[in-house]
């Protein structure tokens, strides 16, 4: 038989288990799953070459559920282990699944050294403000004042960005999106699988058990195009569904601002063109919140570098041209001497 | 020093010795380890037998001058087995007065101290604690004390150089040095080279440094026409034939661990964070990347053994390293690699504790931990490395057991034998059984707990493999097809088959054999680790004086060899000694109900031969 007859590019069933899912039904994971499933097949991973690596948590179980390589690991490590696998096999696709507990609370350290030493492979962090498996506590992302099993009187706690802190640890890569925005997903990971070093990408997921509804107002179907903005290199920043609105840099504040052209002398050409490679442009973008502002999804940064891997495998390989190995003459090395 | 063969010398005579122990102490500024690494390399170039044992503290640069900055730096050399640093010094070589406070006890009764009169200064005095000058009170009478002005002579001699004040003062170890040369008839040609090559970039500062060893050696030849100090010959030990050169068990179990990956025909990949004592094996590996070695320094402990993990995962052989407060981080790794039954390498250069304890000094308190120290049931492989050559034969032992049996093994070392150097014969890795793994790729049937019948080793399934794409993690397994279970016999079924993996190591390593003495007999000392010289020495010293004791020495804490339990209880009593409060003496008992009696010690130094000699003749019932 002609090879090239079989080979066929595969679709998002071919990376589906025959295992049950056991997320709650309505859970923000599975939609994040089927965009998953949908960025591989686009892509053209496939499953012999695929790595899931997870810590501990809900979003942690996703290697069950998806026909690649996968290893469940422990909690907040995940970045460990991703790490090793790509340093000793550089070639697999290697894709890590976190949440704002694992990823930003007990693994902080790991995700803060993974994204500076820029280890290439892709980091999911589902962010749903809350800690879901242990039922319902407070999370590193969760606002102030909220009420939960460990703070019934409110959370005194200060709350992360997990898009600053990715920023801040020097990642090249930090996109956004949305758990059922099915149609940016698929397109933001995809990008994330594209850029060679650490790509992070944090999901906004909703946890209808413990935290329902915690982003409504900017997910909201309804209203998303008011609440939303994606961001696209080289375009404007543009959004909004009856009125067009931008957004503006206003060099006196040194901060954005949303503007609506037309109104107050405002023209087209004051709307800031989005340049993803711009880490401080990046960082304004990130400290956008909701209600005053859209809260900005996409390719917020991109600007890659050689990975680690990369430049660990290169310094192996100039060892090896440098000098042979030879396991005798490495014992016999420094002083000898014979005894007769 | 043992052995005269020349009594009441006169004044040129040289005397002969089978061995003897010196001491190097000197301000951790003073250069005491480069002295004492030195000297013994010219001690083992001439054939001697020796150990070392740098004893230094954990401060980098203490203040100058104070009893806590003391570095020493201990030889034993013989024309005989040696086997430990030596009980007590028999010369003492003391850089100032600190050194000399600190060091003193240990010296024999009547042994000689070669010191620095130049500076025992009134400040130097002040702040070693000395009320009076022990110079020139009566407090040294019982020494054979040997005063000169190392200072003075040494900033003399390199004064030409035009080194400034502190740079002339370093070249005074190397002053001392030419001395010692000159006593024991080393050679200085392979200093001199080395001193050449690490100041190649500094040549002034190489020349003052070798000025400074001639005019030691100078010193030397001058004073014994003046009868002040004389020479001792000590000939060549009587060793196999073949190529030798020093090791320690850092340097030795680096390079068994790569030799056990080369016959596993895998790519080493090593996972670590920097402590105190176990540092060495990764600066070691991390120069060893002409042979594929790829390592890791880690953000912390943690991540250090998930990158090791993963790399097993991934189809290399993972390892890490440390000691015990970051064995204890890993903990709860350890756990995964046992659950998801990827072999790992772990190595525990064992310190001083609890918690941060103290971290240049030896201890082997980690051996609960290193069998018992997890959640859950959780067995593992567990050697330990017995002396500074050791490393190598355990290091490939620890490849071939967890490559076959798809488990962690871990390794125990201590800081001991970490630092320690011996004369070792080089082997030839051709020498050695190759045993290649053998990754899986049937994919008819595949799940990844399919296991050998005979080891019960489940298979190894590379990602990248077509076909074979598996999830593996720390949730119980289904035993019949990997996925996760929560199902209460399939808990007992794992859990025993995890158990049985471990416990049939047992009938894969060897005998127990006798280190030295008989089956059977009135006593046996049983040790494991860095206390086989001593114990080998002890036991020599009884059996000689014809005392019934025989030597049991333990490489494989767990699973124990298959014969121990019958062994044990052949002897009438046996005494367990170890550098802790009695770890192997709980396991040893809890296994065999068997009533040991323990020798234990735990002040950071390792035992001293007359300590176990002591507990010999006591638990055979004699007065000593």
């Amino acid at each position: 038989m002609n090879e090239q007859l079989e080979i066929k590019k595969a679709s998002p069933k071919d990376f589906e288990t025959d295992q049950e899912v056991r997320w709650c039904p309505g859970c923000g994971d599975y939609a994040i799953l089927k965009g998953v499933q949908m960025a591989l097949a686009n892509t053209g991973s496939t499953p012999e070459n695929t790595v899931f690596v997870s810590g501990i948590g809900c979003s942690s179980r996703f290697p069950y559920y998806i026909s690649t390589y996968g290893f469940h690991t422990i909690h907040g490590r995940a970045p460990g282990f991703a790490t090793g696998i790509k340093l000793a096999n550089p070639d697999l696709e290697v894709w890590l699944v976190t949440g704002d507990g694992d990823g930003l609370s007990i693994g902080g350290n790991h995700m803060l050294h993974v994204l500076r030493r820029n280890v290439n492979i892709q980091i999911m962090l589902f962010n749903n403000e809350i800690y879901g498996l242990t039922k319902g506590q407070y999370s590193p992302t969760s606002r102030p004042g909220l009420k939960t099993p460990s703070t019934p009187m409110g959370s005194v706690d200060a709350p992360l960005s997990p898009c600053i802190f990715a920023l801040g640890a020097g990642a090249r890569f930090v996109a956004r999106g949305i758990d059922t925005s099915l149609k940016e997903l698929p397109l933001i990971l995809a990008r994330a699988k594209e850029h060679v070093g650490a790509s992070f990408v944090e999901i906004f997921q909703n946890c209808i058990v413990y935290n329902d509804n915690v982003f409504g107002e900017f997910t909201a179907k309804k209203t998303a195009k008011d609440t939303q903005l994606y961001v696209r290199h080289g375009e404007k920043m543009i959004f909004g569904k009856e009125v067009q609105k931008g957004i503006r840099f206003n060099a006196e504040k040194f901060s954005l601002e949303v503007v609506t052209p037309g109104e107050d002398g405002i023209t087209e050409d004051d709307i800031l063109v989005h340049d993803e490679t711009n880490r401080h442009m990046a960082f304004m973008l990130c400290e956008l919140e909701s209600p005053d502002f859209p809260v900005v999804c996409g390719v917020i940064y991109c600007n890659p570098a050689e990975s680690y891997e990369q430049s660990v495998h290169y310094q192996l390989e100039q060892a090896k041209n440098a000098k042979k190995a030879d396991f005798n003459a490495l014992l016999r090395s420094g002083r000898t001497w014979v005894v007769e | 020093m043992s052995g005269q063969h020349s009594s009441q010398v006169k004044d040129q005579t040289i005397q002969e010795l089978d061995s003897i122990v010196v001491r190097f102490a000197g301000d951790s500024g003073d250069g005491m380890q480069l002295t004492g690494t030195q000297f013994s390399v010219a001690t083992a170039l001439e054939g001697s037998d020796l150990s070392t044992f740098p004893d230094f503290p954990a401060e980098i640069r203490a203040p100058v001058g104070t009893t806590f900055g003391v570095s020493a730096f201990q030889i034993n050399f013989g024309s005989v087995e040696v086997s430990t640093a030596g009980d007590e010094p028999d010369i003492l070589v003391i850089m100032n007065p600190a050194a000399l406070k600190v060091n003193l006890e240990n010296l024999r009764n009547g042994g000689m101290i070669i010191l620095d009169e130049g500076a025992f200064s009134a400040k130097n005095l002040k702040k070693a604690g000395y009320e009076t000058n022990p110079l020139e009170d009566d407090s040294l009478s019982q020494y054979d004390v040997k005063r000169m002005d190392i200072t003075r002579m040494t900033v003399e001699t390199v004064k030409e150089f035009g080194l400034g004040n502190k740079d002339s003062l370093r070249c005074k170890n190397m002053w001392t040095l030419g001395l010692l040369l000159w006593m024991f008839g080393r050679k200085r040609k392979p200093i001199i080279d080395s001193l050449e090559q690490k100041f190649a970039q500094k040549p002034d500062i190489a020349k003052a440094n070798i000025a400074a060893l001639n005019a030691g050696h100078a010193f030397g030849e001058t004073a014994e026409m003046s009868s002040n100090l004389r020479r001792y010959q000590i000939n060549k030990y009587k060793e196999e034939p073949g190529i030798y050169r020093t090791v320690n068990g850092n340097q030795s179990l680096s390079w068994g661990i790569l030799a056990g990956t080369q016959l596993a025909g895998l790519q080493l990949i090593l996972g670590s964070y920097p402590i105190t004592p176990a540092s060495p094996l990764l600066h070691i590996l991390s120069g060893l990347k002409e042979f594929g070695v790829i390592t890791f320094q880690a953000e912390d402990e943690i991540a250090a053994i998930c990158g090791a993990i993963g790399a097993s995962f991934a189809g290399c052989l993972g390892m890490t390293t440390s000691s015990g407060p970051g064995i204890a981080l890993k903990t709860e790794a350890i756990g995964l690699a046992i659950t998801t039954e990827l072999p790992l390498i772990i190595v525990d250069i064992q310190r001083a504790g609890p918690s941060t304890g103290m971290p240049t000094k030896t201890e082997q308190s980690d051996l609960y931990q290193a069998v018992w120290g997890r959640n859950g049931d959780a067995p593992i492989c567990v050697l330990s490395v017995s002396s500074s050559t050791d490393g190598f034969e355990v290091g490939i032992e620890a490849v071939r057991i967890a490559t076959k049996y798809m488990t962690p093994v871990m390794v125990l070392s201590d800081g001991y034998i970490a630092n320690a150097s011996e004369p070792w014969k080089i082997p030839d890795i051709n020498d050695y059984e190759p045993f290649p793994v053998k990754f899986h790729k049937e994919t008819e049937g595949f799940h990844p707990l399919l296991r050998d019948p005979e080891t019960l080793a489940r298979v190894w399934a590379k990602p990248g493999t077509k076909g074979l794409m598996h999830r593996i993690g720390g949730i119980e397994k289904d035993y019949d097809s990997g996925h996760i279970s929560y199902d209460a016999a399939n808990h007992q079924k794992m859990t025993d088959v995890r158990k049985a993996k471990i416990d049939n190591i047992a009938a894969d390593i060897p005998l127990q054999e006798i280190a030295q003495g008989d089956p059977g007999g009135r006593l046996a000392v049983v040790g494991w680790g860095s206390t086989y010289g001593a114990i080998h020495q002890a036991v020599k010293r009884a059996r000689k004086d014809g005392r019934d004791v025989s030597h049991i020495h333990l490489r494989n804490i767990w699973p124990l060899a298959r014969n121990l339990g019958e062994l044990l209880k052949s002897y009438d009593k046996v005494i367990v000694a170890e550098m802790n409060v009695g770890q192997l003496n709980t396991l040893l008992r809890s296994q065999y109900l068997l009533d040991t009696v323990l020798l234990s010690k735990v002040s950071g130094q390792p035992f001293k031969i007359s300590e176990i000699n002591d507990a010999i003749i006591k638990n055979l019932g004699e007065s000593k």
